[in-house]
């Protein structure tokens, strides 16, 4: 095993990382487990194509990369837009299905139930408009450049574990230092309570889905950039997404990262070691574990 | 004229091995309330180990035992729900929720398993000539789907009996009481993880009959046959028939299976070939978007949940007078 596998693992770890944190946010806060948010990813990395593609087209030809990078201006500005469009999408489920559910007092599992439906509609409509042939974002193809110890990056990969980290430590920061964040604790401790102290629980539930949908465009765009696009990229993303969210402990920011790390080192150990074809049950073998050994996860607090 | 019969036995026989699955699925969901989002993974392990058992000697896979068809059904049953205990006795002790991630991962997993375990499951290629019932019949289309038809007719009748017999014995009693009321249950000395554990590994063994049927009245699967998107066609069956109610699983599967074949007939012959895979994508949105609303709309589906009691309190003359719920009692 080469070193180069953690450098590998830790890439795909920050794109599985950022999308647990949106799930982490949902399960603490919205209390229920959203398995549509893997297609949040796809969709994202969807609406950042067509929007990039869009701007191509209207700049008269694909715009010439940036630096070192493998894309033009066109990708960052499309990412900001995706996110825009991705959390707007979310507020629009949460709007039709989720709102009327959670007013309704609806059991949790409901609302899990009505997640899994919205998951299967928002990826077949992928499917519909844009069929599931692979795309890309780019075409060009990038050297990895030796960063000393035998490790190789590309310059993509080195900037999307940047972003990821820079993310980590913004949202964070925003939970415990601000008061919005303060809002989005009480709000995960006590619902009833929170809303009886002020806080304004119906714009606390905007801002997770918000966060959520965002970070999630994000993790869409990484993984488009880095691997490819598909629409039933979010579903293969969404058990490593629990995996993760589960074993940093729900609830926990910085838990669902350091743990999306994890998993993304262990697949890419697995690949290495026993094969490129078990893959998909690494995540699994992890939920397993932890829900066996420690089901609160390593940074979370018992129920 | 014979064409029609003879489709429209096809057609319920199909839509009777997913009202087995539906079956199933209500003594997890509709009487104790555990979400399964695993089915897919749980009926292609029954589906698998009936064909293994069943299927004559080969060197594609492993086995070929060359049992007789009630055997790999009985075999298909008791190792399904040995799987769905495992998983089951892992998660159903934490939040409600982590049951279903774990079966969503244990999906994964055993397509994954299928796929990889070559020597085991002969992978992606599949397994053939798996025998089928009244096979003597093959060659007279319309008696062959009609005792095909018969036979699971009686599946299912046999099993909506049995489980309407549970439902209204103590044991399906307890399972209501510890959905609706756990600290109840408790109180009156009932453990809600054991009861809750047999009714899930049960509806488990039933799921795992339902894929063995299947796959002896197709006499091919793959693991292609065991994606996501079949999980949640049962689902929908379930909830448009009405959870809690074993009438209203099999009525939903059929109900559903037949819109799933119509609008599946429409598409082929509105849209041109090289259209056809993505029109297909709309009949899943359809799906959804019909699931999600009857959440929104009539949660209880067509037939509601079946007001169960024991035959005891039925034999009994009703109360004389009811009980008064004035506020005045407290």
């Amino acid at each position: 095993m080469t070193p180069q596998v953690l450098m590998d693992g830790l890439i795909a770890g920050a794109m599985i990382g950022l999308g647990a944190i949106g799930i982490t946010l949902t399960y603490s806060i919205l209390r229920f487990s959203n398995f549509a948010h893997g297609e949040f990813l796809s969709w994202g990395a969807y609406l950042a194509l067509a929007i990039a593609s869009g701007l191509g087209y209207l700049a008269g030809g694909p715009a010439s990369p940036i630096g070192p990078f493998s894309f033009g201006w066109t990708l960052p500005v499309a990412t900001l837009l995706g996110i825009a469009l991705t959390a707007g999408l979310a507020l629009l489920v949460d709007a039709l299905l989720f709102g009327p559910l959670r007013n309704r007092g609806s059991a949790v599992i409901i609302l899990v139930m009505a997640s899994f439906g919205a998951a299967l509609t928002l990826r077949s409509l992928l499917e519909f408009i844009f069929t599931s042939k692979p795309v890309y974002f780019t075409n060009a193809l990038q050297i990895a450049r030796p960063l000393g110890g035998g490790l190789r990056a590309t310059p993509d990969q080195l900037l999307m574990l940047g972003l990821a980290v820079v993310l980590v430590l913004a949202i964070h920061l925003l939970l415990t230092r601000t008061a919005i964040g303060r809002s989005m604790r009480a709000v995960s401790e006590n619902r009833q309570l929170a809303g009886v102290a002020g806080i304004d629980v119906r714009m606390v539930i905007r801002t997770v889905w918000i966060f959520g949908a965002g970070l999630a465009c994000v993790a869409g765009v990484m993984s488009g950039l880095l691997v490819q696009i598909r629409p039933q990229m979010g579903l293969d993303l969404l058990l490593p997404l629990f995996a993760a969210a589960i074993l940093g402990g729900i609830g926990s920011v910085p838990g669902a990262m350091i743990a999306g790390l994890i998993v993304g080192v262990a697949e890419a150990m697995t690949v290495q070691l026993i094969g490129a074809e078990w893959r998909a049950a690494v995540a699994f073998v992890i939920l397993v574990a932890i829900l066996l050994l420690r089901p609160r996860g390593l940074f979370g607090r018992p129920e | 004229m014979i064409d029609l019969l003879s489709y429209g036995a096809f057609f319920l026989s199909v839509a009777l091995s997913y009202a087995i699955i539906c079956l199933g699925l209500n003594v997890q969901w509709g009487q104790t309330g555990l979400f399964n989002v695993g089915i897919a993974g749980f009926v292609a392990i029954g589906a698998y180990v009936s064909a293994l058992l069943t299927t004559p000697e080969t060197v594609d896979h492993l086995g070929g035992f060359g049992l007789p068809i009630m055997a790999g059904w009985l075999g298909a049953a008791l190792a399904t729900g040995f799987a769905t205990f495992l998983i089951g006795a892992l998660t159903i002790r934490l939040r409600a929720d982590y049951l279903a991630i774990a079966t969503f991962g244990a999906a994964v997993a055993i397509h994954l398993c299928i796929l990889n375990l070559q020597s085991v499951t002969s992978g992606p290629f599949g397994i053939g000539f798996i025998p089928r019932p009244f096979a003597n019949l093959a060659d007279r289309p319309l008696a062959f789907s009609l005792a095909n038809f018969a036979l699971l007719a009686a599946v299912v009748l046999a099993l909506y009996l049995a489980l309407e017999h549970l439902a209204r014995s103590p044991w399906g009693r307890v399972l209501r009481a510890i959905r609706e009321d756990e600290p109840a249950a408790l109180a009156l000395g009932k453990s809600a993880v054991r009861f809750r554990l047999q009714a899930f590994a049960l509806g488990g063994a039933i799921m795992g009959l339902a894929g063995a049927t299947q796959a002896h009245f197709i006499g091919y699967i793959a693991p292609d046959n065991y994606q996501p998107i079949l999980t949640f066609q049962v689902w929908a069956m379930l909830i448009v028939g009405g959870s809690g109610n074993n009438r209203g699983a099999i009525l939903g599967a059929v109900v559903v299976w037949g819109i799933w074949a119509l609008s599946g007939s429409a598409v082929a012959s509105l849209f041109p070939a090289e259209q056809q895979a993505r029109a297909a994508s709309l009949q899943i949105v359809m799906i959804g978007l019909a699931l999600c609303a009857i959440l929104l709309w009539r949660p209880r589906g067509i037939l509601g949940e079946a007001r169960i009691m024991s035959r005891h309190v039925l034999r009994r003359s009703p109360p004389a007078t009811p009980l008064p719920s004035t506020p005045s009692e407290t």
